[in-house]
């Protein structure tokens, strides 16, 4: 597991372009993701790699395309001081998991962090800390849990 | 006391009163909007998801715009797959290139939007309708999909932020500044997870089409959307235009129904821009020292006939695009277009030395028709200045209304049009 860490305002054109919008597919698109701003983030992310960021993480465009590179390049979860609203919708609805907390200062590329989503706890294994946040309203919590808004749809169809 | 947002969104939960923010609630949409972009992942999600049946096709509105005409195999082919997807389904509400335009500014010619609706688009610039009244917001293709199956989503209930705009504007100043201006003041999420109302004199002054600029922009300052409340100008337009029933919604006005509430002074408003690499890094043109290679007129936020006419006006002969500016001109749909073509104004833009196509994003998203090459710079009506918005990561957007960029186009860098 490794970390990547962003600044603020980062936008869906930085996340995946717009010359990319051409397929939907998660793995495809993950070939792409950051493409223009981090060039090495696609080549060496790992399944279970997670994202922390600033705040207003994936303003911009609507596209979807966004989480799902981010599904597709094997994150596991973003942390961010707070999301752009159709982002954390999207995120959710696909079954990326979010996490609105502000410690993008005190986590380091190098850190190796645990979470307890449940509690609400970011264990930071290197330095020896501990952050807590709100857990996402229960619902949401539920759609994350069902592995987003479609599974969550026919699970209560049923 | 509720807001505008909570009330729509209450009566479309069947609740029979007032959402209050905060709450999750599950409401019907008017309608569901999806482009050539968005709309071939959310047909792929549905079909894993809903009985062919379950389709509420008369809510469906599917819009091929943004890299129409396709630019190369990849786009002509989910261009394609998005045309099987429409007539598969048999969705009435489709609309081929030359028969249409950019999806949001379809959504409102073609009587779509409409005050008190609920309208739900995948994609960011949906809160566009709101100038008319409407709570509408951007989803992404799978929240699309959904809708498409059961004509329901669910939402959050945003607090409201007020904007009160007093006063009159000074020459040149149109919404696209207004809007500029208060993302200059309250950042690029300012409004995050919040609903935008905006009230004065300024506002209740301003055409339908700067309205609409003000509201596609709630987006860029991370509202869900941004609503105005609906005046005899948006009945006027609706004429013989909307599709079915409406009925307005408008605030009870309590000030403590509000999360905040900012107020202007239109008269203090420049001419603005938004200079890279997000909206809220604005200045007053005037201020502005920067030569451009590119000036575009365009997009869902300032191609309209209204915006035509501001810029046509300043480019009459003899005054002419600058040797060193490309200008390129893309009406936002085809009935702009044609009415361009009416009032003499293509001519006018062709005159000039400018470049005219038919309506398309193209060059808005970087996608074709206007790309930027390495440290290339181009004023633009468009709504984003990110990095590599338009073309190479190392080309740079300026954001500006039509008026603004017109005349920069004929000096050959950013110009207050009153300094012409
Ligand atoms: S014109 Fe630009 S902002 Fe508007 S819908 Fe098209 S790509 Fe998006």
């Amino acid at each position: 597991m490794r970390i990547w860490k962003f600044g603020d305002n980062v936008d869906t054109d930085q996340i995946i372009p717009a010359e990319f919008l051409t397929t939907g597919d998660a793995k495809a698109l993950a070939v792409h993701a950051f493409s223009k701003v981090r060039p090495e983030f696609a080549v060496a992310v790992q399944e279970g790699d997670i994202i922390v960021a600033g705040s207003n993480f994936g303003c911009g465009s609507s596209r979807e395309h966004a989480p799902r590179a981010l599904l597709g390049a094997g994150i596991t979860c973003v942390i961010a001081r707070s999301f752009a609203r159709i982002f954390f919708r999207n995120a959710i609805n696909i079954g990326l998991p979010l996490i609105e907390a502000d410690v993008v200062d005190q986590i380091d590329e190098k850190d190796q962090i645990e979470l307890d989503v449940d509690r609400g706890l970011i264990e930071n294994l290197t330095k020896q800390e501990a952050y807590s946040f709100q857990p996402l309203p229960l619902f949401m919590q539920q759609l994350l849990k069902s592995g987003g808004l479609i599974k969550y749809i026919k699970a209560q169809q049923t | 006391m509720p807001t505008i947002a909570e009330k729509i969104l209450g009566e479309k939960a069947g609740k029979g009163k007032a959402a209050r923010a905060g709450e999750i609630v599950e409401c019907d949409v008017d309608y569901v909007m999806v482009n050539d972009v968005t709309g071939v992942p959310a047909f792929e999600v549905f079909e894993a998801f809903g009985p062919e049946q379950s389709i509420k096709r008369e809510k469906v509105v599917v819009v091929q715009d943004h890299y129409v005409p396709n630019k190369d195999v990849a786009s002509a082919e989910q261009a394609k797959a998005l045309r099987t997807y429409a007539r598969r389904y048999k969705i009435a509400h489709y609309y081929e290139i030359g028969r249409g335009g950019i999806c949001h500014q379809v959504m409102i010619e073609d009587g779509f939007a409409a005050p008190g609706r609920l309208i739900i688009g995948a994609d960011s610039h949906t809160c566009s309708y709101g100038a008319l009244g409407a709570f509408s917001t951007g989803v992404g293709s799978t929240e699309a999909a959904a809708a498409m199956a059961t004509g329901t989503l669910w939402f959050k209930v945003p607090e409201t932020q007020k904007f009160v705009v007093d006063g009159a504007l000074q020459p040149f100043v149109m919404g696209k500044d207004i809007i500029l201006h208060i993302i200059g003041d309250i950042g690029v999420s300012g409004s995050l997870y919040r609903a935008q109302e905006f009230y004065g004199t300024a506002i209740e002054q301003l055409s339908l089409s700067d309205r609409i600029t003000i509201a596609n922009m709630a987006i860029e300052a991370g509202a869900k959307t941004g609503i105005i409340p609906p005046d005899e100008k948006v009945f006027t337009f609706l004429k013989g235009r909307v599709r079915g029933e409406y009925s307005p919604v408008y605030a009870d006005g309590h000030r403590e129904d509000y999360e905040k509430i900012y107020e202007y002074d239109a008269a203090e408003i420049p001419p603005t821009v938004a200079r890279p690499f997000v909206p809220e890094n604005t200045a007053p043109a005037r201020d502005l020292d920067v030569t451009i290679d590119q000036a575009y007129l365009g997009s869902c936020t300032n191609g309209r006939i209204e915006d035509l006419r501001v810029a046509a006006a300043l480019l009459q002969a003899p005054r002419r695009v600058h040797d060193d500016v490309r200008m390129i001109i893309v009406p936002a749909s085809d009935r702009v277009f044609q009415q361009a073509i009416a009032e003499g104004l293509i001519q006018t833009f062709l005159a000039a030395g400018a470049f005219v196509c038919g309506p398309t994003c193209g060059a808005c998203l970087g996608g074709h028709m206007g790309v930027l090459a390495k440290g290339e710079r181009c004023v633009s009506t468009t709504n984003r200045n990110f990095i590599g918005r338009m073309g190479h990561k190392d080309s740079e957007v300026y954001l500006a209304n039509p008026a603004v960029v017109a005349a920069s186009a004929i000096t050959g860098r950013i110009t207050d049009p009153n300094e012409l």
